[in-house]
């Protein structure tokens, strides 16, 4: 039942990180803490003509939030600040209700199996919800 | 030790099975198990003589109130404590320590006072003192502590001063074990005309202590750390400082006379007693102190000392696992902080769940501590009288399953 968690793909984000890096001029940038476990992230993106040109993330936290961060950076570079948007609604709902939401959600899928550890659902939605506030403040000051 | 195959029989929880799994339980410093005769008296109260303690006329309110104060008298003899109205019912170790803060420290903390903390203290003996100084102009200072978890008494020597109003401090600590030398801070502070307030949560429950030899102030501690049901805690104080103490929750049980505009407030320890309190958990509480005082407390203290070198030495032998806190276990309590590699806590906890082995991990609400250590968390095993050498085994032998999972040196 454990494998469920630790499945292959969200190991690999978690050991071989390709975007847990820093962005030299990031266009927008937000932090967040989970109280519980006092995990910290900080996500990073560049903006190009309304689209995410590239994303990273810093992060001090467990397998589950820095994959779940790893596997965003991935999901959004190249999609327009509305999609993204619309990808992290897509996503948090898949984390927190039993709805369906679609069959593109490409590795991210994997991530639907933590739904079986309640607890460790923050870990995955963090790095989402961070990103969400910081295009909305982007967007407000922009 | 303690022959534990007879007395884990006496806790239920020990027949469960978890994931198909024996339970191994490790997190009594989180809450300890309860043992039948707990469980007993809080069914007895509600069975048999359930009614509110000191209005009724009838019987069973009679043997509601005697069932209370009698607890209330164990619980005082058990920490050495010969006037049981200076022990005040809490909710928990917290809300003592908030007692304080809120009633002796708004009388007498003013602007530029200087209260006294550690760098180890759990987030319920900082933050009272971080709202407090807000509200009052108080400053906090911290006693540091050094590699292997001790504290810096040449610090504590120089920032215990005239200015000093109170030092307020964790007796044993959540995540490093470290026994704190109290006694020596009492006589830093009281030769400064200061009060010391004790953190004794994970003190009481573990190792036999009086008041007196303690030469405490104050001391805050819970029921469902040492056996006894949640819901209850207790703040003991010195009778001329609980007497010149204001009240804290104003209701019924802590007045004398009432009248619309004003009020004399009843005898200690009612004063601090408003409303109707937690009379089963206080009740069943007192079976717990029976139960404790039954194994006895030195009994108990060697069995943890006995079982912490056990799991320090199982651990130390693992390349990997990184120890927090003083290694001999005749300066600790119970309690073995540790890392596995890189790996997050959170992630050893989940794959000892598994195993239905129960660790803490993360910060154990000491922030700061964490800070200071420079990580994000720690994994924890802590012991009571119902560990085993084999319980010890079973976490040393899974945390291969660690390890398969992500690696030998973690992620």
């Amino acid at each position: 039942m454990v494998k469920d968690l630790y499945r292959e793909v969200i190991l690999q984000h978690y050991q071989e990180p390709r975007n847990r890096r820093m962005l030299d001029h990031p266009d927008l940038e937000g932090s967040a803490q989970n109280p519980l476990c006092g995990d910290e992230i900080t996500v990073f993106a560049s903006v190009a003509d309304d689209h995410i040109a590239d994303a990273a993330f810093q992060a001090r936290g467990c397998s589950i939030s820095q994959a779940s961060a790893d596997m965003m950076a991935d999901a959004i570079r190249g999609k327009s600040l509305d999609e993204t948007l619309a990808d992290i609604g897509r996503f948090t709902r898949m984390m927190e209700t039993d709805e369906s939401v679609g069959p593109d959600l490409g590795d991210l899928e994997a991530l639907a199996s933590v739904k079986r550890f309640p607890i460790r659902v923050k870990c995955a939605v963090m790095p989402w919800v961070t990103l969400g506030e910081a295009i909305s403040r982007y967007r407000a000051g922009a | 030790m303690i022959e534990t195959t007879t007395l884990r029989a006496d806790f239920p929880i020990f027949s469960r099975l978890v994931h198909g799994k024996p339970l191994v339980y490790l997190d009594s410093a989180a809450t300890s198990q309860k043992p039948k005769a707990v469980i007993q008296a809080l069914d007895d109260y509600y069975r048999g003589y359930n009614a509110n303690i000191h209005r009724g006329i009838y019987t069973i309110a009679e043997e509601a109130t005697q069932a209370y104060e009698g607890s209330r008298q164990k619980i005082a003899q058990f920490i050495g404590a010969d006037d049981s109205a200076t022990l005040v019912f809490t909710r928990n170790t917290t809300e003592a320590i908030n007692l304080v803060a809120y009633t002796w420290g708004q009388q007498n903390i003013k602007a530029g006072d200087e209260i006294v903390l550690t760098e180890m203290e759990h987030h319920s003996n900082l933050i009272p003192w971080i709202l407090l100084a807000e509200r009052t102009g108080a400053v906090l200072k911290h006693i540091p502590f050094d590699a292997e978890g001790q504290l810096d008494m040449d610090a504590a020597r120089s920032m215990i001063t005239d200015r000093t109003r109170l030092v307020s401090v964790v007796h044993m600590s959540n995540v490093l074990g470290t026994i704190n030398p109290v006694k020596e801070l009492a006589a830093l502070a009281h030769a400064r005309g200061a009060l010391i307030l004790i953190d004794g949560a994970q003190s009481v429950p573990h190792m036999g202590l009086t008041v007196d030899e303690l030469d405490c102030d104050f001391l805050a501690f819970s029921a469902h750390k040492m056996l006894g049901p949640t819901g209850v805690g207790a703040l003991w104080a010195r009778r001329e400082i609980l007497e010149a103490m204001p009240p804290f929750l104003g209701g019924g049980e802590m007045i004398a006379q009432v009248s619309l505009t004003h009020a004399t407030y009843n005898d200690l320890p009612w004063k601090f007693e408003a409303g109707t309190p937690n009379i089963a958990d206080a009740i069943a509480w007192g079976s717990a102190i029976d139960y404790l005082n039954n194994v006895g407390m030195p009994t108990i203290r060697q069995h943890e000392i006995e079982l912490t070198e056990y799991a320090i030495e199982r651990l130390s032998e693992e390349t990997d696992v990184t120890l927090y806190g003083p290694h001999d276990s005749r300066k600790k309590g119970g309690v073995v902080a540790f890392n596995l590699g890189d790996v997050h806590s959170h992630d050893v906890a989940e794959v000892l769940d598994a195993e239905a082995i129960c660790i803490r991990v993360g910060h154990h609400c000491c922030q700061p501590l964490m800070r200071k250590l420079d990580i994000a968390g720690t994994a924890r095993a802590s012991f009571y009288i119902y560990n085993t050498r084999d319980d010890v085994d079973q976490l040393v032998s899974s945390l291969q399953k660690v390890r398969d999972i992500f690696g030998s040196n973690g992620g």
